[in-house]
């Protein structure tokens, strides 16, 4: 049942993907490109999701326990340190090449595009890279 | 190569809205952060079995999407990719490697670090928002990509 509920919540998920046009990396592209064909769509999948999520989480979290699980686990770190301002700024430079992100790449991948799984390979690559920068000290856990 | 693409601010804030509506759903049953990021490198780096499995899950629902959009409507979500497959590989790696360093993506502290007001998220959407629109910016304009 856990399962099902994880494939559901995936399936949603993916669908919101699909329908918000996150999936499209010339859209992605086009919403960071305020002095060429900038099209302000994906604020309007921002504005959404954080309405919904913001109201929701608080009403989860009436609850004791997740339904299928033990506790509810949030990260709860607040340190703002090197690797969090660098890591970001290295994400949103690959996003600003590629125009993909991984929650938009794993979804898209149902369309078969070859691309999308070459993405997703490099993005793999890139986690096996961040465990070569160990001299850099442990990183809190990944949202 | 740029494309102009038509401005959909009814299809992208319903699609928001199930994307939100997800990130509930997981933390609802699972008690989880829905960071693609996260579910990602869990697959990857896997510690148990039951982490393993509820990903696998959540991650084929999400490969599904596209196919069940196919099944209903008839035609597959556009995808239009601009770029090539250097820059696709080399984007890659940056995000995977920015993204696991950063502790999250657009997902993880976009969605669902954002709305519960996470200090680190607070700071990491800005920097990833203003160093994408640099990157796309120099690409687009200065380099003439």
């Amino acid at each position: 049942m856990k399962l099902f509920f994880a494939l559901i919540t995936g399936l949603i998920f993916g669908t919101g993907i699909a329908i918000s046009g996150m999936m499209d990396p010339a859209k992605v592209l086009n919403f960071f490109d305020l002095a060429g064909t900038w099209d302000p769509s994906l604020a309007f999948v921002m504005g959404g999701a954080l309405v919904v999520t913001f109201v929701g989480y608080r009403l989860a979290w009436k609850r004791n326990a997740p339904l299928f699980g033990v506790r509810f686990q949030v990260p709860t770190g607040t340190e703002i340190d090197m690797k969090l301002v660098g890591g970001s700024a290295l994400f949103g430079i690959g996003w600003g090449i590629a125009g993909f992100c991984p929650g938009a790449a794993i979804p898209a991948l149902g369309t078969g595009r070859w691309e999308v799984a070459l993405f997703l390979i490099a993005v793999v690559a890139g986690f096996y890279a961040r465990r070569l920068l160990s001299f850099v000290g442990p990183t809190r856990a990944v949202q | 190569m740029m494309f102009e693409t038509a401005f959909t601010p009814f299809q992208s804030l319903g699609g928001g809205v199930l994307i939100g509506l997800a990130a509930v759903l997981l933390m609802l049953g699972l008690g989880r952060i829905f960071g693609a990021t996260g579910i990602l490198s869990g697959l990857v780096f896997f510690e148990n079995r039951d982490e393993l499995s509820w990903r696998t899950a959540l991650v084929i629902g999400m490969i599904m999407a596209p196919m069940l959009l196919f099944a209903v409507t008839g035609s597959m979500p556009t995808l239009t990719i601009p770029v090539g497959p250097a820059m696709i590989v080399i984007g890659g790696v940056i995000v995977g490697l920015g993204a696991s360093l950063g502790s999250g993506c657009t997902s993880g502290h976009g969605v669902c670090g954002l709305s519960r007001f996470s200090v680190r998220s607070l700071v990491a959407v800005p920097t990833f928002m203003v160093t994408a629109a640099i990157t796309v910016f120099l690409i687009r304009h200065v380099f003439g990509g």
